[in-house]
């Protein structure tokens, strides 16, 4: 067992963890934070992702002491302080970008990261980017209609929903 | 009220919160003190003989609690199939049995003969390497057709690889074989439908617990219908009774079918509970569902269409193969029956209908309901068959299809695939989505494509599906050995809030939203004062659950009937209280008036006095403020609907990318415009994904080589277009109180063949003598039907 420290969306933790804990299993098991998914083996689907020092990471891929002294950020940390919902969540919301929510977190937490590397991303582009995002739901639609308000676009002329 | 969140208004969903706050409670996140973790122990080949499994080591290794094999459950009973079929000869379908673990031997890759129960999944992962079986592999049975002709069996103890021969309607069979034989013109079509495995984003989780004190279980499962499980595990598998045993499916993350079904793994976790006395939980992994979660399609068919030469439709004949895999799976024989064979007519008024269906048992993942369901094959060998013949006889494909169309003045109209069709209006659907996909600035679209040196097609589909399932009476004489009403309770606390129990089952549907806007309407008070209880078999009534977009139709009138009950009571409570006859009260906007004055009472005091019943009629009324109602539907539902598909084609590459998607379905009234867009966007995805992407692929041994996502094709954002979405045509249902069809497989019945015929027009534009080419339409398939045409 090894001894990791780090912050979890700005709070300290620590635990002793096998080597062959994943980042995942620390957060979901260690710390009872369930918020982020597993849904498969393989590191495809991307209902695990979380952001480690600024960065959209799967946490399936990364083992929990990789991530000592670290600072994680998981879906619990992204609300606003007063617990209202951010930018990104609301407008997932508010265009019905999730059914079941069982991939929400990893979109919310990759639609994060690309606003955060491209402001203002076309279609193409969000499209491109959740390639590591699996929905079932959705068909997609309204994920990247959220997306595109998230970022301050006017998504009136798309569809409605 | 609030203005806009009753009936009809796009209210946003207010379960969206927890989920997009990682405040979701899915099987997996809930843990219980104590809990300890199973392992499955799985066979890594289709087909062998069990000779002996030796558990000496695992059992001691660190932290084992217990180990099962199949011979811990010999004397509990199988997993049922849910429909009775009968073979044409009237003799019932072979029915084997179906354990919880396999014993004697295995009969698919992933088919699991032992578990191991340990404190970690580590451990038990550990030790579940370390149990060493003995099996003597067999020859596979994969392919159908040679499973038909094989001298050795699946299950040896039926000694046949076939479950039925099943003929719809036996007696038109006669008629149809004449008509085709006597008509001018016959197209003939061979197609597979696709094998597709259904990837609900959550993977299956089971926990279980025993409390000796009580002599009760409780098992949180990810499944759409809790009560349905629990009456399987309680009456055919573990004999627990009913009111020893608790169902809880929580948040569920997608369903899609495969988990309306009972599996194994919930009563061994059940099991296990109780002999090492601790709370057991097992989860999937993403290998284990693609083994072990219910399949989806898997037909051979070949479909003929005859017509006379100006396109009038005369018959529609069908043979089918259908896979069953190795064990049957709780509706895997109503599946490619009924919910098949019926549909056959389409929406035309064609006079001659037969269908045979033989299933077959192989060596593969049982296969069963998915998304659709029997409609999706149906839609698609009719509407493929349809393009093939317009091409033939050079015929206008909308235009044939408008040709044989049942005309609004028909309903109630009797199809010659034996069901009754309540209310429709095809051609003002087709009329829509000419209007909306530019059917008339194609042409130039298909120019601009070619000045790209890209083959642009047009492709088409109008679809009619059953929903709503089902008349129970009409279910039973067909076989169902369940019936298929759901329930609700409608419990108006004394403070005027609202708690619903409802039998449907909410994993991604949006129940928590709807149910709300449509008693909050009913009683004119705020939806937000309103809550839906789900997934509890201690709390909510006996329901059927969620699948064959039921959950509106069916447990949507159980709400609206408890509803009406809660009305009439409380207009008895507003009566005594305003000392008015009942029939002289009016109720709008939550408020009980004497008519013509201006003395009246909120329904939030009606509320108040039921619960405090003082100065009250007890003579007359019981206290209290609660209805329950069980629903069961006159008819099925009929949605349906016109789809047109655009596509480009890259004639070096064989890539086919969407351009467009118009999808126009008549759903009868909407109750959420929002919510039943994002059904129908969700359903297109796994069409197109069936159409372009998914195949769940066994090879000769029986392996399955599509068992990861690095393997198995899954629609991701970037395969897939901005949707148009239409379901302005409405014809109400007519025999439901709210007029609703249902909407949640629509998009998954009506896009495969759309995306085909497509696919085809585009290669026919560009002078490729190709006529069909088996989905999924990867690029290889397309450059090879090319290139061999």
């Amino acid at each position: 067992m090894t001894k990791v420290t780090m912050t979890v969306n700005g709070k300290a933790v620590s635990g002793d963890v096998e080597g062959r804990t994943l980042l995942v299993d620390f957060l979901r098991s260690d710390l009872r934070m369930t918020g982020t998914h597993v849904g498969c083996d393989t590191s495809q689907c991307g209902a695990c992702v979380v952001h480690v020092d600024g960065a959209a990471v799967k946490a399936c891929t990364m083992f929990a002491i990789e991530a000592d002294g670290a600072a994680v950020g998981t879906i619990e940390g992204q609300a606003n302080a007063d617990g209202s919902l951010n930018v990104i969540q609301q407008a997932f919301q508010d265009h019905h970008g999730l059914q079941c929510g069982f991939c929400t977190p990893g979109m919310v937490m990759s639609a994060a990261a690309l606003l955060q590397e491209n402001p203002t991303p076309t279609e193409a582009e969000i499209r491109e980017y959740l390639e590591g995002n699996i929905c079932r739901c959705t068909g997609y639609h309204n994920i990247v209609k959220a997306i595109m308000a998230a970022s301050g676009q006017d998504v009136s002329a798309i569809a409605a929903a | 009220m609030p203005k806009n969140s009753g009936i009809g208004a796009s209210t946003k969903r207010r379960e969206d919160l927890r989920f997009l706050k990682g405040q979701g409670h899915y099987t997996d996140d809930i843990n219980t003190y104590g809990q300890a973790t199973a392992v499955f122990v799985r066979s890594n080949v289709a087909n062998g003989k069990i000779n002996g499994i030796d558990i000496s080591v695992a059992e001691n290794m660190p932290g084992v609690l217990a180990i099962f094999t199949g011979a811990d459950f010999v004397d509990v009973g199988g997993n049922p199939a849910g429909w009775l079929i009968n073979s044409r000869d009237g003799t019932p379908m072979k029915e084997p049995k179906r354990p919880v673990l396999a014993h004697g031997k295995v009969r698919h890759v992933g088919d699991a003969y032992a578990a191991v129960v340990a404190e970690t999944e580590k451990q038990a992962r550990d030790a579940a390497e370390e149990i060493i079986a003995d099996i003597e592999e067999l020859p596979a049975l994969v392919d159908m057709a040679a499973a038909l002709k094989a001298d050795h069996f699946v299950h040896d103890e039926i000694g046949t690889n076939q479950c039925f021969d099943w003929g719809w309607i036996e007696d038109n069979r006669a008629a149809t074989d004449a008509a085709i034989k006597a008509a001018p013109h016959v197209t003939t079509l061979e197609l597979v439908n696709n094998r597709l495995a259904p990837n609900a984003l959550e993977p299956r989780c089971s926990t279980a617990s025993y409390d000796q004190g009580t002599d009760a279980y409780t098992l949180h499962t990810t499944s759409q219908n809790p009560h349905l499980t629990r009456l399987l595990i309680s009456a055919f598998v573990m004999g627990i009774p009913e009111n020893k045993l608790t169902v809880i499916a929580p948040d569920v993350g997608g369903g899609f079918g495969s988990k309306i079904y009972h599996y194994g793994e919930e009563a061994l976790v059940l099991a296990a509970a109780k002999k090492v006395g601790r709370p057991v939980k097992w989860t999937a992994d993403r290998s284990e569902a693609f083994l072990t979660d219910a399949h989806g399609r898997d037909h051979v068919t070949k479909i003929e269409l005859a017509c006379e030469k100006d396109g009038s439709f005369i018959a529609f004949r069908t043979e089918t193969l259908a896979n069953v895999g190795a064990y049957l799976s709780n509706f895997s024989t109503v599946t490619p029956t009924f919910l098949h064979g019926t549909l056959m007519a389409g929406n035309y008024t064609v006079p001659h209908v037969y269908v045979n269906v033989k299933t077959v048992f192989t060596n593969t993942a049982p296969v069963d309901a998915y998304r659709g369901a029997g409609r999706p094959e149906a839609t698609y060998s009719i509407e493929r068959v349809i393009d093939m013949a317009a091409r033939e006889l050079g015929i206008d494909p909308v235009e044939m299809r408008r040709k044989n169309f049942v005309k609004p003045d028909q309903y109630p109209f009797a199809s010659a695939a034996g069901l009754e069709y309540d209310s429709g209006n095809y051609d003002a659907l087709m009329d829509k989505m000419e209007t909306l996909a530019d059917r008339g600035g194609f042409d130039a679209r298909r120019r601009e494509s070619e000045a790209k040196g890209l083959l642009r097609g047009f492709g088409v589909n109008a679809y009619i599906e059953a929903c709503g399932i089902a008349p129970s009476n009409l279910i039973g004489v067909l076989g169902s050995r369940v019936g298929l009403y759901d329930a609700a309770t409608v419990r108006v606390n004394a403070t005027g809030n609202l708690s619903v129990m409802v039998g449907a089952h909410s994993h991604g549907q949006g129940h928590e939203t709807v149910f709300p806007q449509i008693v909050g309407e009913m009683l004119g008070i705020d939806p937000l004062s309103i809550d839906i209880v789900h997934g509890d078999t201690s709390k909510i009534p006996f329901g059927m659950g969620t699948y064959g977009s039921r959950s509106l139709a069916v447990c949507g009138s159980a709400v609206v009937r408890a509803t009406e009950k809660i009305i009439v009571k409380a207009k008895k409570i507003a009566a005594h209280m305003l000392e008015a006859a009942v029939d002289d009260l009016d109720f709008v906007d939550g408020q009980f008036t004497v008519k013509g004055t201006d003395s009246s009472v909120s329904f939030g005091e009606v509320a108040l006095k039921a619960y405090i019943p003082h100065n009250f009629p007890i003579e007359d009324i019981e206290p209290g403020l609660e209805e329950t109602a069980f629903y069961d539907p006159a008819n099925f539902t009929y949605p349906s609907g016109a789809y047109a598909c655009e596509v480009e084609v890259d004639t070096e590459t064989g890539k086919v990318r969407i351009d467009r998607f118009t999808a126009v379905d008549d759903f009868g009234n909407v109750m959420n415009p929002m919510i039943v867009t994002g059904q129908v966007h969700g359903g297109l995805g796994q069409g197109i994904g069936q159409a372009l992407l998914e195949k769940a692929q066994y090879d000769s041994d029986g392996q399955l080589l599509s068992a990861s996502y690095m393997d198995y094709t899954m629609p991701r954002a970037d395969d897939l277009p901005f949707y148009t979405v239409d379901h302005s045509c409405a014809t109400p249902c007519t025999h439901n109180p709210l007029g609703v069809k249902g909407c949640g497989e629509a998009g998954a019945i009506g896009s495969p063949p759309t995306v085909v015929n497509a696919v085809i027009d585009a290669l026919q534009s560009g002078g490729k003598n190709v006529i069909h080419i088996d989905m999924p339409l990867t690029p290889v398939r397309v450059w090879e039907a090319m290139n061999n045409a």
